[in-house]
Formats: structure tokens, C-alpha cells, sequence
């Protein structure tokens, strides 16, 4: 393993709560910049093993090459899909404007 | 007999022969249910009218000689993390409150074609994350055998109801042990199957690479009846293996002879329970006593299974979870000005996202998102998740060095037997050592059984795990099942169930 | 590139292309165009919890084919990864993408100007991955008041990105390239390549390269530029772009590493590229194995087979064409361009005429024209080859002068007729030998200074002959009615 991980910086917390978007209020702030940096401490354990020759291993299959044909299936209706927006015009789907540019890749 | 204290195997037998009728059993069911939930809180969603009408059309054709799914009538509790098209799927969370999915799991689906009756879906911790169904944003769980203490979790609601006799039979999920922990905390039988054995489409990821559903029930030879229609492969999962379905129940007249049983010293080290320990020793002598041999083996790195685990499924947690954003479903805070003139957010949309987010998670899933998207983000990739995928890889290896000596592996499922509610609700960490003894199956991705072996003075049950390689469910289900011929701890039912009426 | 300017522009683009596939990458969905908003959506697409992704075989084969055609090394082992990221466009929070095992990787695609505007240009192909496209948000016009809709149709459509080494060295050159590489991937059925639709989508990298007076190169701050919505915008804001990289330059003296790389959008109607706002968080895309997925192997038998089955890309068969048909490498360079089903329709009528240089002709000087002036495709085209193999048979024979044949093609074009409908009805009938020795013998007797010019050797008098014998006939083939002319002087000696 790498150098050992510093403690969390309240700094670090917030920028994580972004990325995450999470919103943190400063005494949420408070208490996961302790509990994250009591928990990280702990994971860090794993700096014990060797792994130097060991490949990461992400999913317990081995399997591979698993397709489907393309052939068109059901949609669902347009309502269907709604159903469960927040807010919607009958059309689409409505959000807060996005303001800036688009984050599409 | 009485429905309630029937097994689903005698169940499904009584309903064929006509002993009983659809309507009457789930009623029996029902009414179980509506006197004790209040109490126990096991249940959501109870869908009584639903449930009811199915019951009944299943009579009207069982009459008419129409044929029937092979558990026609059969009530199952379903874990609110399994999407249904016609009751609410919350994951126990605020932010899926009222979601009503738009299709069913395929678990759902087979269930359904199978012609069981959903009498409703069980609590559990939020989007599955914890180990005492504390977590949940609806109220906790309380333990049948004692109400102050935890039922165990994440299945915490499934495994309640099933020793409660609130359902014969549930269906839960188990990432780290979320099976198998609740069911031995509450004295039923629980088989979390290898990787890939039932689909995963439409149960609510957690972490997609060690989620798997099973069956809870009061014994082996029921969870067996429940695997024959939940198991098989579905071109929808990619992960799911392509592989025939065995005849479960056939399989369970084997005897054990022969069956050899790995012991793990390192599972004794301190912090086991001594009641535990003890009875844990005694299921391997009936084991024993049953034709198997008893062999010590090696997981030499089964002391980093929870570092791992805590590392590998808030990582595949923080993504799962990056779709509840209040955008296309679930919560979305109103819009307010509060945390926009703190000088927070760039634009409108990313305050309902960040505001929703808060509101709609509680603290753990919160925690495990904040840890799992730190773990993944630039510049602690290496250190920490692709760390932890090298360490599951010896993980697993040991596992599988394991099995080249013996069938199965056993010891206890927790440390301790079911703790008090409250009682670690603050420390993040000692209630993620609660998965110490189960987590190391779902990393290797192999095949896992909880059933009771016993009680501690106090009268709470004490769990025995099993593990096998990979696909030999039959195996784990003929060694429980051969067990629970010899022993009556799984048919001992909770007193203070009892009690609950209202 | 451009002599003149003190600096090298260094170029090199981003593509993303959608996938001839009828459904979406990872679910049954239509991927088709134009559907009622949040019609083509299902629980995997609208990222409903618990959906998971199953991949499209088709795409796969198709990136594959798109990959080889770019002769890119295909990885035996690939993946997915996930990409995080937050936009209501991307429902599941993050866009299923390759990052590091892509199925292919180190290709080139060469782009040569027929008429010599630039070198030929080999550009290095760094890597070909396929991944899922997000949906569609519509901004309220009044930024920042209103609220965003979100259509999901586009979501989970099948992409290939495929990145270029910066080898382009200017505007011009990367538009061509990118002509190139729509007509490649035309031609295979990769991609039907149609921007309208956002088919094909292109972001470019620019910076410039300084040669100062130490001897040493300044680079300036790589800027990519996104927003472009056709090849002439790609070309456009790439000119835009160097020029004002160059005048910053001047300005500032700002090198790459030192501020971080830039975000520009193109504004078609103002001509200019405008910064856009930089996030510090939105790069960390934390990408991790997309564990809903299983990996991809590829054998070399697969690679084969696909190779068996794709047809000649264009760089080959302009060769290939020009050398059997015997016509100009300009001449195949302008039919390759059209695609593949105009080379098809090529190659039917020249093999009816039996002379590759005048179907060529026929196609650069008629077809062609007709079909650049009515905006139509030659599929649409109302003559097929064996009726304009039959009118340019019977103009060579001689039936017809050329110009009488253009009259009778753009006949055959608005009616839809035959030739010899169409002769008939515009009342043309063919002229016989023994018709056109009569006019001439006519037409000699009447004219005997051209007579005795001709016979003085000025052989250009016979000219004079022609006029006057389409007066009498105007059916009458002029070439025809010279040479008879001349022989029947020569005759007379």
C-alpha cells in the first residue's frame, strides 16, 4: 500500500459532500469528518497485506460475453414513466434549471 | 395443525389436497400479521385487499382444475427492496417513500407465476445498509424473542415476520450477511445462494457485485421449496449464471456420510460469545453425529473480510445511489433559499440535488456514500478500492484453497446473539463488525446457510452458518436439513410473539 | 499548415458516433429519431432502481467493425467501467463508458486532398470505446428562470467515441478528415453519421505551437471546443480558435500546464467560441468496473470473420476503381465521395456501356449535377443504370449528338420514361445513313464555295454545313453530317 492516509480535513468532507451531492451543514460537517476518518483508520488495515502480485478482483464471476440480440422489446407508456417524477408536463421530465454548460460527455 | 405453525413445504401440501383453502390460509396470515405488526413493525406494506383477491382467483381456478403454480397459495413476505408493480418499493428509505415501480423483480415475477400470495413487504435497514434494521427510515424491527433488541439486519423485517409466524416464508437479500445474520439472530433458516444463482433484476442495488437474494423461512427443507422457483437464469441479469436449476427438495434425503465440514480456529479468537461458541460446538458434534467428518481449515485473510467489505460496497454503494437525485422519481426537496444564500450551490439544479439528498437519505446510507465516493475519487482509487479488490482476490482464493480439503465450511453467523436495540446505533464501526463471520462468503461469491443451533440462557437463538463452493446449494440444504432432523431448535417459537396480540 | 502563420495549429478531435442498431445499447428500447419525448423508455434506460443493462451484440459488432476499419489493434480482453457524474440527462448518475481496457486502441485514418490543398495526413487513432449517449435536455430559453425537460428517448444509445492523436495541423485538414471518416463509416454501415439528428458529434482539441527565438517550441493552453454542429462549424471555430489562441498569446504568453485546460462552446451565429464556466469537482468522474456488466473476449476468428464481411472502404476503392474502370484518380475520388450506393450505380452502367471514362462522364456531367441541383440521393434517382446505359449506348453509336442526348436524359429524368418513349414523344426519331448521304449530297449541290474550300484543304468550312442541315433535319447528328460531307468531297477529286 501507498503512504498511510492522513486524517480527514473538514475541507476534504465538503468537497466529497459536492461530489456526492450531498448537502452538509456544518455540524453534519463536524461529525462525518470524524466518523469518516475513524472508519477510513480503520480500512487502512488492508495496508498490512502484500498484495504486490495480487490482480484486483472486481466480480466474483468468471463469466463472459453475455449479449442480447437487437430486437426491439416494449417500451413503457410515456405515463408510465412519469409516474413517479416530482415534476413532469405530461412530456417530459421537469428540473431546476441547469444553468452553464452541459455536462454531457 | 394450524396454518401459522405449519412449515411452507406442509403448507403448499395442505392447499393442493384442499385441507385448506387460498382465502383461509392468507386470512390466517393476515390477521397474524395485523395483530402483531404494530409491535414487531416487520411489515411496510401490508397488502390485505391484494392479497385476498389473489388468494381467492387462485381457489376459483384450483376449483375449476385449472392448473396451478407449484406454490399455489402460499403466502411470501417480500423484502421492500424487491420492486413490485402493485405495491410500493421504498427500500425502508424517505427518499423512495410511495415509489411505485412501473415492472416487478424477476424473483417477484417467478413468485407470482409460481402463484404465491404477497401478503406485503417486510422493513429492513435503509437501502439494506446495516446490521440490526435500525437504520430503517420507518422505525426499527423488534426482535420476537425479545422486543428490546434488534432482529438483525439488513433482512431484518423478513427474518422477524417468518419467527413471529407472521409469513411462513420471506425473501431477502444478503450483501454481507443480510440474510443469514437476521435469520440467526431470530432463530429461522436463511440461505444466501452463490453469486449469480437468482437474478438480480429488480432488487434495489446496494453493491451490485455481492448482492444476492434467498429465501428465509423456518427450515431448510422450505427455503429449498422457495429456491426451486426463485433460482434459474434470466437474460435480463447479465450476472446471471446460465445454469440448470437442481430439484432442491429431491436432493435433501442424502445423508450426510462422508460430507467433510471445515472448522475455523481464527472464528474463536475473542469477542465470540461463549453461549455462542458452545453452540457452535455442539451443531458441529450433531453434524458428526450425523456421518460427516470435522476438519480444521485456514482462511488466513478472513480478519480483512470487513475492511474489504467496507470498502468495496460503499464504493459500488456511492454509484447505485447517485440515480436518487430527485430529478426523474423519488424525493426532491422544495425548492428554499436558505443553503443558496450560504453561498453554496452553482446553480438551482445541483442545490435540489445536493438538498434532496439530504433529505431523502439517512445518516448511514449518507455515511457510506461520503466513504464509498472519497474511496473512488481521484488520488485514493489505488490506496483504497483497487486495494480492497486485491485483498478480496486472496479472499476468495482462500476460499477456494479451503474447498479443495473439505465440502463445506462452518462456525457461528455472528459473534453474538441478537444485542439490544440502541446499543450500537453510535458507533458506525462496531456495527460493521457485527458482518465479521459473513461477509467473506459474498466477497468469494460462494453460497451461504443460517439456521439456529441452539439458545442462550436468556432464550435468544443462536445461529449456525454453513458455506459451500460455489452451486452447491444442494449440499447446504441437505447438511441444514439433516440437522434440523436431528435437532428441534428451529421449530421453538418466540414466546413474546406470542404475547404481541393486540 | 498556412505558411504565413508564425505558429503550427495543433488539432485533434473527439468523435462520437451512433450505431446502426435498432435498439438502445442495454435495453430493448427503438434508438430511432424523432419520437415523442420519453416514448422509447423503459425501467433499464430510465434508470429505475433495480434495472440492470444487458449489451446489444449488434453494437459490439458494429464498434468492432468500425474499429478494424480504422486499423486499430481490437484488446482480446474488454470491459465497462462506470463513469460518475451528476446531470438529469444521465439517469442512473453515471454513463456506462470504457476507460481503461478499451476494445480497441492505435489505429490511424489517412485523409489525402485530391487537389493538393494539403499533404496527405496520417492521423493516429488512439483509441475506439463504446459507450451509452445520455438523454436530451431542453434549457429554457431565459437561462436560470425557467425549468429544464428532460426526454430520455436518446438515453442508452449506442456510441462509439473514437479520439485521434493531435495530428491535424489545420481547419481545412480536419474538416476534410472528418468527411473521411463519415464517408468510412457510411460506407461499412457503422453509422448512418447524420448531425441533424446528432448521429455524429465532434469536440475538438487546439493549441498552438510557437517556435521562439532560443530555438525552444511555446505551446499554448489546450482548449477543447465543444457545440460544433457541422464540419463547416468544426472548421469554422477551429479558425476562429487559432487566431484567438494567437492573439491571447501575444497578450498573456501563457503556456499549457500552467492554467488548466479550457472549455470553449462555439456560438454558430456570433462566429466565436466562449469559455465555459470550469468546475474543479466535475473532472473526477471516479470511474470503477461496471460490475452489472460481465467483460468481452474477442478471438481472432471473430476479428476474421468480421473483416470477411465488411465491404472496401473507401481509401481502397478509389485505387481500386480508378484502375479498373481506367479513369482519373480525381474522377473515382469525386464518386467514392457520393457513397457507396452511387459507386454501386457506377459500376452497373459502366459495365452496361462497357467504357468506364464515359459512365464517368455521364455520372460527374449529368447524374451528378441532377442530383446536387434537386438535393436527392442516387437510390432516389428516377434512371437506373440499364435505361442510361441505353441512351449513352445509342449516343455513342452516333444516333444522337451529345447535346441531343442531355435533352433526352433530362426528359427521362422528369418523366421517368424510357428512351425511346421519350424519343418518340419529343418526336426525335433516328436518323439513317442513307437519309444523312441524301441531306449531304443536298446540301453539297447547294453550296459549292464550301465545296471548293473543303477541297482547297480548309477542312473548318464544312462547318458552315452544319447550321444549315439542322435547319433541314433537326434529328440529325452534326458530327456525322461533317465527316459525310468531307467524304463525299474527297470523293469528287
Amino acid at each position: 500500500m501507498t503512504t498511510p492516509p492522513q486524517p480527514l480535513t473538514a475541507k476534504d468532507v465538503a468537497k466529497v459532500g459536492l461530489l456526492a451531492r450531498l448537502a452538509l451543514s456544518e455540524s453534519d460537517l463536524e461529525r462525518m469528518t470524524g466518523e469518516l476518518s475513524k472508519i477510513v483508520g480503520f480500512v487502512s488495515m488492508l495496508g498490512e497485506v502484500d498484495t504486490s502480485d495480487v490482480a484486483p478482483l472486481a466480480h466474483p464471476l468468471d463469466t463472459q460475453n453475455v449479449f442480447r440480440d437487437d430486437v426491439p422489446a416494449a417500451s413503457l407508456s410515456t405515463a408510465e414513466a412519469l409516474q413517479s417524477a416530482p415534476r413532469h408536463d405530461g412530456a417530459c421530465f421537469l428540473v431546476p434549471a441547469v444553468l452553464g454548460d452541459s455536462g454531457a460527455a | 395443525m394450524q396454518p401459522l405453525e405449519m412449515s411452507a413445504v406442509d403448507l403448499v401440501a395442505a392447499l393442493r389436497q384442499g385441507d385448506i383453502t387460498a382465502v383461509q390460509c392468507t386470512t390466517v396470515f393476515l390477521d397474524r400479521i395485523e395483530a402483531t405488526n404494530g409491535t414487531i413493525n416487520a411489515f411496510l406494506t401490508v397488502d390485505r385487499e391484494g392479497s385476498l383477491v389473489r388468494a381467492a382467483d387462485i381457489d376459483a381456478r384450483r376449483k375449476a382444475g385449472k392448473p396451478l403454480g407449484a406454490l399455489a397459495g402460499l403466502p411470501v413476505a417480500l423484502k421492500d427492496v424487491l420492486c413490485t408493480n402493485d405495491m410500493p418499493t421504498t427500500c425502508a428509505s424517505k427518499m423512495l417513500k410511495g415509489f411505485r415501480p412501473p415492472y416487478d423483480a424477476d424473483v417477484v415475477a417467478r413468485l407470482r407465476q409460481a402463484d404465491a400470495v404477497f401478503v406485503g413487504k417486510t422493513n429492513m435497514d435503509e437501502f439494506a445498509m446495516g446490521g440490526s434494521n435500525e437504520n430503517s427510515a420507518f422505525g426499527p424491527v423488534r426482535n420476537p424473542w425479545d422486543l428490546s433488541r434488534a432482529p438483525g439486519g439488513s433482512s431484518g423485517g423478513s427474518a422477524a415476520c417468518v419467527a413471529a409466524d407472521m409469513a411462513p416464508v420471506a425473501i431477502g437479500s444478503d450483501t454481507g450477511g443480510s440474510i443469514r445474520q437476521p435469520a440467526g439472530l431470530c432463530g429461522i433458516t436463511g440461505l444466501k445462494p452463490t453469486y449469480g444463482r437468482v437474478s438480480r433484476r429488480g432488487l434495489v442495488a446496494f453493491a451490485s457485485s455481492l448482492d444476492q437474494i434467498g429465501p428465509m423461512a423456518r427450515s431448510a427443507a422450505d427455503c429449498a421449496l422457495i429456491m426451486e422457483t426463485i433460482a434459474g437464469h434470466d437474460p435480463g441479469d447479465s450476472t446471471s449464471l446460465s445454469v440448470d436449476v437442481p430439484r432442491y427438495t429431491d436432493l435433501l434425503d442424502k445423508p450426510l456420510s462422508g460430507v467433510r465440514i471445515g472448522r475455523v480456529p481464527e472464528h474463536y479468537a475473542e469477542g465470540l460469545d461463549p453461549e455462542v461458541a458452545k453452540g457452535v460446538e455442539e451443531a458441529f458434534a450433531v453434524l458428526k453425529a450425523a456421518g460427516a467428518t470435522v476438519h480444521d481449515v485456514q482462511l488466513p485473510h478472513a480478519k480483512y473480510g470487513i475492511p474489504t467489505y467496507y470498502l468495496i460496497a460503499p464504493c459500488e454503494a456511492s454509484s447505485n445511489l447517485a440515480r436518487y437525485d430527485g430529478a426523474h422519481y423519488g424525493h426532491r426537496a422544495e425548492p428554499g433559499g436558505h443553503a443558496k444564500k450560504a453561498g453554496g450551490f452553482e446553480s438551482p439544479l445541483v442545490e435540489m440535488y445536493c438538498r434532496s439528498r439530504a433529505e431523502g437519505f439517512g445518516p448511514e446510507v449518507k455515511r457510506r456514500i461520503m466513504l464509498g465516493t472519497y474511496a473512488l475519487s481521484a488520488g485514493y482509487y489505488d490506496a483504497y478500492y483497487a486495494k480492497a479488490l486485491r485483498v478480496r482476490r486472496l479472499i476468495r482464493q482462500d476460499y477456494l484453497d479451503a474447498f479443495q480439503s473439505v465440502d463445506l465450511v462452518g462456525g457461528p453467523v455472528s459473534a453474538t446473539p441478537a444485542f439490544k436495540l440502541g446499543e450500537k446505533t453510535d458507533d458506525p464501526l462496531a456495527m460493521y463488525l457485527v458482518d465479521l463471520y459473513t461477509v467473506g462468503t459474498n466477497l468469494a461469491g460462494v453460497g451461504g446457510i443460517s439456521f439456529p443451533c441452539g439458545f442462550t440462557k436468556s432464550g435468544l437463538p443462536i445461529g449456525f452458518q454453513l458455506q459451500a463452493p460455489p452451486l452447491a446449494e444442494p449440499l447446504l440444504l441437505q447438511a441444514a436439513d439433516r440437522f434440523q432432523r436431528l435437532t428441534d431448535w428451529h421449530r421453538r417459537r418466540p414466546k413474546a410473539a406470542g404475547e404481541v396480540k393486540a | 499548415m498556412s505558411t504565413a502563420a508564425p505558429y503550427t495549429t495543433i488539432i485533434g478531435l473527439e468523435v462520437h458516433v451512433q450505431l446502426m442498431t435498432r435498439t438502445k445499447l442495454f435495453c430493448g428500447c427503438s434508438t430511432k429519431f424523432g419520437g415523442a419525448p420519453n416514448t422509447q423508455v423503459c425501467p433499464t434506460c430510465l434508470g429505475l432502481p433495480g434495472s440492470l443493462p444487458v449489451m446489444n451484440r449488434q453494437a459490439f459488432d458494429l464498434a468492432l467493425r468500425a474499429a478494424l476499419a480504422l486499423d486499430c489493434t481490437i484488446a482480446p480482453f474488454t470491459k465497462w467501467d462506470r463513469k460518475n457524474y451528476f446531470y438529469p440527462d444521465l439517469p442512473k448518475g453515471y454513463q456506462i463508458s470504457q476507460f481503461d481496457l478499451p476494445f480497441s486502441s492505435d489505429g490511424t485514418l489517412e485523409v489525402v486532398d485530391p487537389k493538393g490543398a494539403f499533404e496527405p495526413r496520417r492521423v493516429g487513432i488512439i483509441r475506439v470505446h463504446l459507450e451509452e449517449d445520455a438523454g436530451k435536455s431542453m434549457h429554457d430559453e431565459a437561462a436560470g428562470t425557467g425549468d429544464t425537460r428532460i426526454d430520455l428517448n436518446r438515453a442508452g444509445t449506442p456510441l462509439c467515441e473514437i479520439v485521434t492523436q493531435p495530428d491535424l495541423r489545420s481547419p481545412q485538414e480536419s474538416r476534410a478528415w472528418l468527411n473521411e471518416l463519415k464517408l468510412l463509416l457510411v460506407y461499412l454501415g457503422v453509422s448512418d453519421c447524420n448531425m441533424q439528428e446528432g448521429s455524429l458529434r465532434v469536440d475538438a482539441n487546439v493549441n498552438l505551437h510557437i517556435p521562439q527565438a532560443d530555438g525552444r517550441v511555446a505551446k499554448t493552453p489546450i482548449v477543447e471546443i465543444k457545440n460544433m454542429n457541422s464540419f463547416r462549424s468544426v472548421e469554422r471555430a477551429l479558425v476562429y480558435e487559432a487566431a484567438r489562441q494567437w492573439e491571447e498569446w501575444q497578450a498573456t504568453k501563457a503556456e499549457m500546464g500552467k492554467t488548466p485546460k479550457q472549455t470553449r462552446g462555439w456560438d454558430d451565429p456570433a462566429g466565436i467560441t466562449r469559455a465555459q464556466r470550469h468546475k474543479e469537482e466535475s473532472s473526477d468522474y471516479r470511474y470503477f468496473p461496471e460490475p452489472d456488466l460481465v467483460p468481452v473476449t474477442v478471438t481472432a476468428e471473430q476479428i476474421a470473420s468480421i473483416r470477411g464481411e465488411m465491404r472496401e472502404p473507401p481509401v481502397s476503392l478509389r485505387k481500386s476503381l480508378a484502375s479498373k474502370w481506367t479513369i482519373s484518380a480525381y474522377d473515382a475520388d469525386v464518386l467514392v465521395n457520393q457513397g457507396r450506393e452511387l459507386v454501386d450505380y457506377f459500376e452497373d452502367l459502366a459495365t452496361r456501356v462497357g467504357e468506364g471514362k464515359v459512365a464517368s462522364n455521364w455520372m460527374q456531367q449529368d447524374v451528378l449535377r441532377i442530383l446536387n441541383d434537386t438535393n436527392s440521393t442516387v437510390t432516389a434517382f428516377p434512371i437506373r443504370p440499364a435505361g442510361l446505359a441505353d441512351l449513352i449506348g445509342r449516343v455513342v453509336k452516333g444516333d444522337f449528338d451529345t447535346s441531343r442526348g442531355r435533352e433526352i436524359f433530362a426528359e427521362m429524368v422528369t418523366s421517368g420514361r424510357p428512351v425511346d418513349e421519350v424519343v418518340a414523344s419529343m418526336g426525335i426519331s433516328a436518323v439513317s445513313d442513307d437519309d444523312v448521304l441524301a441531306l449531304c449530297r443536298e446540301l453539297l449541290a447547294a453550296n459549292p464555295k464550301i465545296v471548293a474550300d473543303v477541297k482547297s484543304g480548309k477542312e473548318q468550312a464544312a462547318a458552315g454545313l452544319i447550321g444549315q442541315a439542322k435547319k433541314k433535319n433537326p434529328n440529325v447528328n452534326p458530327g456525322k453530317v461533317r465527316a459525310t460531307c468531307i467524304d463525299l468531297i474527297r470523293a469528287m477529286e
